[in-house]
């Protein structure tokens, strides 16, 4: 005899519940998982304290650099493993050098003097108060910390190049390529990237963390770049604002960059 | 019911069931071995304690998991040290602490990756420092 209508959703509603019930054990099990073993703290243990701030930010006197000197520029790509694809048009850079013209187009004029309009202007991430990069990420790979620093979560990078494509100032290259081959020298505290994934500028947020300020301050001799927290009146940064006149890049663009240069 | 072409459908299921069910007859009774893991590397040998970061079978059975909340701390967070249950603490890094101690990743990771056929992507950015250049 077949099943009576009320009897078969009976069976059926049974069977559901019987094949619940086994796996509510597991669902407990896997909530109480990884982070019941331990905790974290934020100090890393056996290094200098971490540097801590509410705003970095840095100031570029491009006026002090030495002619031809690319200090800043090797000195940071050996630290992040950088590629040289040696092409300009896979170029991949986190600082470079650039014409006032191309930088500040709305300050350049045909009677600029030629020290001015010659001078090499090293250029990174502004490190933005309101990114456009961190805006158009579908992926949250890049996200903006609270003190300042628009960071790049590589796990997360997909490499769809709207962050490029946002960015005002080029601060973003993408690996078309797998990097691991053009890097010169690989430096194993550091990972490299991969192909298909966007790199920028992090503001050495890895050296901060040691203690460390950023690679290319330390390495420039003519003390050019300064870096410090914007909030505390007696940083590096703020003393050399506080001087004078500074410019940031396509300030109208609203992005609230905080790379200032002093000109 | 009358079954047209009876016997080419019935050699088929035949000849289909055979390829599928092949690799459950053709390797029964032949249990491949599981990886024999290399522990005696120079700063394991050194170790008072022969302890991971956290106790083995936790590490067996989580370290994925361990590594995960780890990467999303470390870049996301900043949480760069872990406090191990144990109240140990270590640096957060894979390259710095993982492959200081397991610094035979072909004889420790990969074999185990390999036998699991897991294909973690790790190594496409993070150094194997033994690999540096």
């Amino acid at each position: 005899m077949a099943p009576t209508r009320r009897e078969f959703i009976k069976i059926a509603g049974f069977s559901a519940v019987g094949l619940i019930l086994p796996s509510l054990p597991l669902l407990s099990q896997a909530q109480a998982g990884t982070p019941a073993a331990g905790s974290v703290s934020p100090a890393a243990p056996g290094v200098l304290p971490a540097l801590k701030a509410k705003r970095w930010a840095m100031t570029v006197e491009p006026r002090k650099c030495r002619p031809d000197c690319t200090d800043c520029i090797t000195a940071c790509h050996l630290e992040h493993n950088v590629p040289d694809f040696g092409n300009p048009k896979d170029d991949v850079h986190w600082i470079s050098l650039e014409r006032v013209e191309h930088i500040f187009p709305a300050e350049a004029h045909p009677r600029l003097p030629e020290s001015i309009t010659k001078l090499p202007v090293p250029v990174l991430c502004n490190h933005c108060e309101n990114p456009p990069c961190v805006r158009v990420c579908p992926t949250q790979a890049t996200f903006k910390r609270a003190d300042g620093i628009v960071m790049m979560d590589y796990h997360r990078c997909i490499g769809c190049r709207f962050c490029m494509a946002a960015c005002p100032y080029g601060s973003r290259s993408m690996n078309y390529r797998d990097p691991r081959p053009f890097i010169r020298k690989i430096n194993p505290a550091f990972p490299t990237r991969t192909k298909g994934v966007v790199e920028k500028c992090n503001f050495c947020e890895e050296r901060l963390a040691r203690g460390i300020l950023p690679a290319c301050v330390i390495a420039c001799k003519d003390k050019a770049l300064a870096f410090g927290d914007l909030e505390d009146p007696r940083s590096d940064v703020r003393l050399i604002l506080d001087k004078g006149l500074s410019l940031r890049r396509r300030p109208e663009l609203g992005t609230g960059p905080q790379v200032y240069y002093i000109l | 019911m009358k079954l047209y072409n009876g016997g080419k459908i019935i050699a088929g299921i035949v000849v289909f069931l055979i390829v599928a069910t092949f690799p459950f007859w053709y390797g029964r009774g032949k249990a491949v071995s599981p990886p024999d893991l290399k522990l005696d590397t120079p700063a394991i040998q050194r170790l008072k304690e022969k302890r991971c970061v956290e106790t083995a079978p936790f590490m067996r059975s989580n370290h994925m998991k361990l590594l995960g909340a780890w990467r999303e701390g470390a870049v996301r967070e900043g949480i760069r040290s872990y406090t191990a249950a144990d109240g140990q603490v270590f640096q957060v890094s894979l390259t710095g602490t993982c492959l200081e101690c397991h610094s035979n990743k072909k004889q420790f990771c990969d074999r185990c990756h390999d036998y699991s056929g897991a294909k973690p992507a790790c190594w496409s950015c993070h150094i194997i420092p033994e690999e540096v250049r």
